[in-house]
């Protein structure tokens, strides 16, 4: 089965943001006084080959810690879903 | 006999040329090792140098780490064999875990390519034997991700253990600890921002570079145990 | 093709043909053009690919002279610098796409200009970005501005190629068209020089680098030909997808691959994909080699699905390069592309001329054996596109132009605020390039010129330094094109002197506006003549260059804004210049004429204190005497080459004066040292400010060795001021802390884009 695994990675909570931060400071001019807490991050969309989604999950969880995400600063959280129901 | 000194080449590498004719000049044997070979004997140190590799995609070192050579240098530096990565190849040796902390995007969120005053915080390494504590180098930075960080619980070992080797006097990209270069605990695996090979001619305008290059050649010429 | 080609509007026309054009194609074919012909002749002979309007001036330039190994016509010129190293260098625009995306813009300029450096078998080894935009006021020039510079940084120094330079105009008839002007020089072992031509029956034609996409089709017609409102957002977004996309780590492997290639002899000919991608690069390989090229187009590598056989052809996917091998070196060359991991697809194969033709057939197959989608001659794409004589016309307003002279307005009482406000350090651009890879840099930004060492990997040993400066001044070329073109000439002139070099080559970069007004032509026209007359003159040859039309918003065309690039050389390159400063206890000598030789004595005319300062666009420019000007570059090249060469100069500071007169020279060497100056015998704000040219500051510990040196040369030499102190006092004009003028140099730009602390 094929299934699509979409990996959101953002840097953990304490560790130094510029480019949240920077993205914050501007939003006052903008007219958007209300938000806060802007956090950058980025997303990766990939496909598994695997016969069960426990094991697509787990390989997509591997590659997100190995690779995608340095826990040394950041932390990645996985959503799995089978390629037949991806919405784009 | 001069040192062989390896310089590592990703794909995307570009100071490799800059280092090998700086420590040539000093009387090393620099050559130049491909990122795929898994071999690096017979070398007496290792430099990852500066540049891009595999084009900084994903995060600097994020993909280098994985390359062939990687598992040497590992292996090399266990041993005791002096390893030092310069800018990029700083960003790859956290990465590798060799070191510990991160390179993060700096302060301001723009490249910095400008000459700042350094002062060397320990000779307990590789790359600072030959520096008395406390001398002020000056010395160019060329990075967009230089600021270092890491949790609190590794600054205090870094500073505990006597691992800070470089320091800015002028942070500009915002590291911890005004932190421009660090070393493990044994002292031969060095990772700094700053370039000493852009500071090693009179010509181009600084040569405080030079000791710490100097050093390096001293530190591979010496006899190893392992 | 596309439903947007079935309106009423025929299809030639759609694409950008005339219906002479098109009736020329037919004639060329001798029947209809099919759709995809049309396509390939309307990308070829497109402003942008064909030069139509500008070419008939161009044949008055002269490119002649000792050292030229390459000229215009080919992907860059090159020059001969000596010990066996020869160094090519190019300029282009990337004017229009930078305008609709700063970033990719600006970024894929310097990755075209790069391939057209390495495609003459150079290393490209440095950088120049002259750049120009509107007010930093406005908050979409801030846009752009900051863009710009993060796409040159972000693709240059990721592909490693040292940023050494530039120039910072700003102006408002920028304001919705941005200038990103880009120049490269490269080094090469003489006997490495390739030429992008084809050769040998059977040979192949081996693309190299990216997958080919819909990216940037049409670009060449829609970006470059037509000019755009900036104001008109659906209009933009429309135009957004011709937007390339630059990746700088595909390049630099591109780079490595094919120099790699090029070491090992492997390549024939090769040729980089810029405009018009493949119809132009296979078309051009063929008809410069004068043979044929059959073309499969289903071997082409695309990262997208569906494209059609025309977007193949035409589309401008950024690092790709072409190159012509032997069927016997063909596994060496896939082995070499393999270690660089750079993707390489045999797409085809050179065929035999035409009988008593110059130049064979371009044909488009499906397969090499299968179904000819499309058959011309080779040459008619890429030379014989019909020449536009388009008419000229002087603009009616010259007269009285020339009669609003500011030269007799009052000066202020201080000059001190018109003057700082005329400084601006441009750290805060050059800051984000790397400009110190390779080792070479030996000035970098903020001098008068880059001086770099001659050396590079694969390089012979050389002690030899080249300099490259590149100027401008569009309010000179604004008043008189013709008469400002000269004096950029000589600027650049000036410039090579300052840092101990004399000038070899010129290349340039004509940006202009729409040449459907008759005005434009007319200034396309002076410019030449200047550049022509100006080149004469120093005995330069230009070995290359490139215009750039439609550069206007709403019906206004910019200012011409001529950007000439000097290549200089220095014999032996041991020790800096001794650069934009001074020491303490120093004498300030004026090198060149301290008066005009005709009334008025202190012109004002296009010079920056009135147009910046005051909104003065008239008036007459200085007079320019070409032989009195080459004695003051000789002699300041001459008393900075000692220096440079290692000895015992007579100098502790130099810089040439320029825009902003004695005034703005004399206040950036003052910033430079940090020390301050006493100057004394300036008339009036006139004087401070005249742009008269010909002049060069000079600090020395020996004034009377360089008095002596200057009355030699037939030169006007006076001393004005002495250094020392912390302030910079000219008598009467101005009374400035030197401190104070460095912090507001610093501070202009960062303030300017509302940065914080």
């Amino acid at each position: 089965m094929r299934f699509v695994a979409r990996v959101e990675v953002q840097l953990r909570p304490g560790i130094a943001d510029p480019e949240g931060a920077t993205i914050e400071r501007a939003l006052p001019a903008l007219g958007f006084d209300e938000v806060h807490g802007v956090r950058a991050g980025r997303s990766f969309r990939f496909e598994v080959e695997a016969d069960t989604e426990a094991a697509a999950r787990t390989r997509a969880e591997e590659l997100a810690h190995r690779l995608l995400a340095n826990p040394v600063i950041e932390e990645s959280h996985l959503e799995l879903v089978a390629a037949t129901s991806e919405v784009r | 006999m001069a040192a062989r000194v390896g310089v590592v080449v990703f794909p995307g590498t570009n100071c490799e040329h800059d280092v090998a004719g700086a420590l040539g000049r000093l009387g090393g044997r620099a050559e130049l090792v491909w990122h795929a070979d898994s071999s690096i004997d017979g070398l007496d140190a290792v430099v990852i140098p500066g540049g891009f590799a595999h084009g900084d995609y994903l995060r600097p070192g994020a993909l280098a780490r994985f390359s062939p050579v990687m598992e040497a240098v590992a292996l090399f530096a266990a041993a005791g064999g002096p390893v030092v990565g310069i800018c990029n190849g700083f960003q790859v040796l956290t990465e590798a875990g060799l070191l510990p902390g991160a390179l993060q995007k700096n302060r301001r969120l723009r490249f910095l390519c400008t000459t700042v005053p350094l002062r060397v915080t320990s000779s307990r390494s590789v790359l600072t034997g030959l520096v008395p504590v406390g001398t002020e180098l000056s010395m160019p930075i060329n990075h967009f991700l230089g600021s270092y960080v890491c949790d609190d619980v590794t600054l205090a070992e870094l500073r505990d253990e006597d691992r800070i080797v470089l320091r800015y006097e002028e942070n500009l990209n915002g590291s911890v600890d005004d932190i421009a270069g660090i070393s493990n605990r044994a002292g031969n695996v060095v990772g700094l921002m700053p370039h000493p090979e852009r500071a090693s001619s009179e010509l181009l305008g600084s040569t405080d570079g030079v000791v710490l290059l100097q050093s390096l050649l001293a530190a591979a010429a010496a006899p190893r145990a392992a | 093709m596309s439903g947007a080609s079935q309106g009423s509007e025929p299809l030639h026309r759609a694409l950008g043909l005339t219906d002479d054009e098109r009736d020329r194609v037919v004639e060329i074919l001798g029947r209809a053009p099919n759709h995809l012909e049309l396509a390939l002749y309307a990308v070829m002979w497109s402003e942008h690919c064909s030069y139509k309007s500008s070419r008939v001036h161009l044949r008055r330039l002269p490119t002649e002279g000792p050292g030229v190994l390459v000229g215009p016509g080919e992907n860059a010129g090159v020059i001969d610098a000596g010990d066996g190293i020869a160094v090519a260098i190019r300029i282009e625009s990337h004017n229009h796409p930078s305008a609709i995306e700063p970033y990719q813009g600006a970024a894929t300029g310097v990755g075209g200009i790069l391939r057209d450096i390495f495609t003459m078998g150079a290393r490209p080894l440095a950088v120049m970005d002259p750049l120009f935009f509107g007010s930093l006021d406005d908050p979409k020039q801030r846009w752009l501005f900051e863009g710009v510079v993060a796409g040159i940084s972000g693709y240059g120094n990721s592909v490693g190629v040292p940023t050494v330079g530039g120039e910072l105009t700003f102006d408002p008839c920028y304001a919705q068209n941005p200038l990103v002007n880009v120049l490269c020089l490269g080094a090469l072992p003489v006997d490495r020089l390739v030429l992008g031509r084809a050769s040998g029956v059977g040979n192949l034609a081996v693309l190299l680098g990216s997958s080919t996409g819909r990216d940037g089709i049409g670009g060449v017609s829609v970006l470059a030909s037509a000019g755009f409102s900036g104001t008109e957002a659906a209009a933009d977004d429309a135009k957004r997808p011709s937007v390339q996309v630059g990746d700088p780590f595909e390049e630099k492997r591109l780079i490595e691959a094919c120099l790699a290639l090029l070491d090992e002899g492997l390549v024939i000919g090769i040729q980089d994909l810029g405009g018009a991608g493949l119809a132009c690069a296979t078309s051009e390989t063929a008809a410069r080699g004068g043979v044929g090229m059959d073309v499969d187009v289903t071997a082409v590598p695309r990262r997208e699905e569906g494209m059609e056989p025309w977007e193949v052809m035409t589309s401008e996917s950024q690092e790709r390069m072409l190159a012509i091998v032997t069927p016997e070196a063909l596994p060496a060359v896939l082995e070499i592309c393999g270690r660089w991991e750079v993707r390489s697809a045999v797409v085809g194969r050179v065929t035999e001329a035409d009988q008593g033709g110059s130049a064979g057939r371009l044909r488009i197959r499906e397969g090499f054996e299968g179904p000819v989608l499309a058959d011309v001659p080779a040459a008619s794409l890429a030379d014989e596109a019909p020449l536009c004589e388009r008419p000229l016309g002087r603009p009616g307003d010259r007269a009285a132009r020339r009669a609003d002279d500011p030269t007799g307005d009052p000066g202020p009482g201080d000059c001190g605020p018109d003057l700082v406000s005329m400084l601006g350090d441009p750290s805060w651009v050059y800051r984000q390039y790397d400009h110190q890879l390779f080792l070479n840099t030996v000035v970098g930004p903020g001098g008068d010129a880059a001086l770099l060492r001659l050396a590079g990997p694969g390089l012979p040993p050389s002690d030899r330094g080249i300099a490259v400066t590149t100027d401008s001044n569009p309010a000179w070329c604004s008043i008189d094109p013709r008469a400002g073109t000269a004096m950029v000439v000589a600027e650049g002139l000036a410039n090579l002197a300052c840092v101990g070099a004399h000038a070899v080559a010129v290349v340039n970069c004509l940006n202009l506006g729409n040449p459907e007004h008759p005005e434009v032509m007319w200034q396309l026209s002076e410019v030449i003549d200047g550049l022509s007359e100006a080149c004469a003159a120093f005995g330069l040859p230009v070995i290359g260059g490139n215009v750039s039309l439609y550069n206007e918003s709403a019906g206004v065309d910019i200012a011409p804004t001529p950007v000439i690039g000097l290549l200089g050389l220095v014999d032996a390159l041991h020790a800096a210049p001794p650069g934009i400063g001074y020491t303490a206890g120093a004498s300030m000598v004026l090198l060149g004429p301290r008066d005009g030789a005709t009334a008025p004595l202190h012109p004002l005319g296009g010079s920056r204190w009135a147009v910046e300062r005051h909104g003065r666009r008239g008036g007459a420019l200085p007079l320019l005497d070409p032989i009195a000007h080459r004695s003051v570059v000789d002699l300041v090249a001459e008393l900075v080459g000692t220096t440079v060469r290692g000895s015992d100069g007579l100098l502790c500071g130099v810089h040439d004066v320029s825009g902003g007169g004695l005034g703005v020279a004399l206040a950036e060497m003052a910033v430079g040292a940090g020390i301050g100056l006493r100057v004394s015998g300036l008339a009036d704000h006139a004087e401070l400010f005249s742009e008269l040219p010909s002049r060069v500051l000079v600090a020395t510990d020996r004034p009377g060795a360089v008095i002596d040196r200057a009355r030699a040369a037939g030169v006007p030499a006076v001393v004005i001021g002495e250094s020392g102190g912390a302030r910079l006092v000219i008598d009467g004009l101005v009374d400035l802390s030197v401190a104070g003028l460095r912090r507001g140099a610093a501070e202009a730009l960062p303030k300017a884009l509302h940065e914080e602390d």
